[in-house]
């Protein structure tokens, strides 16, 4: 697999959100506009990276009956790494993720790449695919955010696109967020040609290993 | 008490934790094609849920909250993650028929962010030991009735065979359960209501 094809496989073939169906709260809930969908993202991109290096460098010293421990350990050490530059440096980021920001710790897809792609593969290899990964799931809560923020509120980033006018305000509210996504992902579908029906622990493939028996 | 009541009806009613808050939706969708799997699953989740607000507290308000605030997210992770396994294992050892059929949810729960988002929640609304348990209660139940109501839906859609092609699976499921979030919407006003 050429380098190119391994960072755009997140955005098509593996889209964590779209494909996997993982990470749906947060997709679901910070996407109310374009810009906290962009900064989940980030900071979601930044631990998927940090956290595959450093489990794929360790993996060895890890026995196997207390590795999921112990990478949940790992992954919120980074996340409370990434809260704490957030609030620091983007407090009004910070306020509007509110308590989705340390929810990043219980997100399926850190976890699920962990366990299937870090503990197997060498560093390198493990830091690509948490950017690959990472820029899929940016690149769903952008367009969900887009989507919601452009119809819902009339504007993109903060600008008001049609003078204040809201075409369908309905959008941002938690069920419009819910329609929004059901809507995206019935075009990926008809995009893609495939059923999907793998939801959340189902997708994260965890389940056929028989680590959890859902 | 007033205070009390109205936490326990808003966090099952008002600010549904699935519906409205968004947290839990991946059992949401996953364990609700079944009327008996989705009981099963939101009773593991609110007995954890309450037993977990109850530990994570006083653990933040005694260790935490004078020095070590920012080690909040690591520590709740931690205790949630051990709790979840000493229930199992309690159950396993004393309650063998209960942990038949809710054993097999136990192990998703650690990474169900509707309980890390529960202690969390109760640490920013600074709500007291009591209001914690309270919301937490509230939490579970209102995660039950989403995922009750919603499984009824959810049987029904499986069995549709019209339901064209793009849409089946999870888009009509997710369309589903947006007209079941804005049904939720009418509580808001009645509870303030009823208690305000």
């Amino acid at each position: 697999m050429t380098l190119f094809k391994k960072l755009t496989k997140g955005i098509f073939k593996e889209n964590p959100v779209f494909s996997l169906v993982l990470g749906t709260c947060p997709t679901l809930a910070v996407t109310t506009n374009a810009q906290n969908g962009i900064f989940m993202g980030i900071a979601a991109t930044f631990v998927l990276i940090c956290s595959n290096i450093v489990i794929s460098a360790v993996k060895k010293l890890i026995p196997s009956k207390v590795r999921l421990p112990s990478y949940i350990v790992i992954i919120a050490g980074f996340v409370t790494i990434v809260s704490m530059i957030m609030q620091a440096f983007l407090p009004a980021a910070y306020e509007a993720l509110g308590i989705f920001l340390p929810l990043i710790v219980v997100n399926c897809i850190i976890l699920g790449r962990a366990e299937l792609f870090a503990s197997k593969n060498n560093v390198f290899d493990s830091a690509l695919d948490g950017l690959a990964m990472g820029i899929g799931f940016t690149f769903s809560l952008l367009l969900i955010g887009s989507l919601r923020e452009i119809i819902g509120n009339g504007s993109f980033f903060g600008m008001s696109l049609f003078g204040g006018f809201q075409p369908f305000p309905f959008l941002t509210t938690s069920s419009g967020g819910f329609l929004t996504f059901g809507v995206c992902m019935c075009l990926v579908s008809m995009i893609s040609k495939k059923e999907i029906k793998s939801t959340g622990c189902g997708g994260c493939k965890l389940c056929e290993k028989g680590e959890c028996q859902e | 008490m007033k205070t009390l009541i109205i936490i326990l009806f808003s966090a099952i009613f008002v600010n549904n934790f699935v519906l409205s808050k968004f947290l839990g939706i991946c059992p949401f969708l996953g364990v609700s094609k079944k009327l008996s799997s989705a009981v099963g699953m939101s009773v593991a989740v609110t007995a954890v849920m309450v037993v977990s607000s109850a530990v994570t507290w006083p653990i933040y308000t005694y260790l935490l909250k004078p020095k070590y605030e920012y080690l909040q997210t690591l520590v709740f992770i931690l205790v949630i993650a051990s709790l979840v396994q000493i229930v199992e294992i309690l159950l396993k050892k004393f309650v063998p028929p209960l942990y038949e059929s809710l054993g097999i949810y136990l192990p998703l729960i650690t990474t169900n962010c509707a309980v890390l988002g529960v202690a969390l929640l109760n640490i920013q609304e600074s709500y007291t030991f009591i209001e914690s348990i309270v919301n937490a209660l509230g939490a579970g139940l209102g995660f039950m009735l989403a995922l009750v109501l919603f499984s009824g839906i959810r049987e029904k859609l499986e069995k549709n065979d019209r339901i064209p092609k793009a849409l089946r699976g999870l888009p009509i499921a997710l369309i589903a359960a947006s007209i079941v979030s804005v049904s939720f919407m009418g509580f808001s006003g009645v509870i303030e209501g009823i208690f305000r």
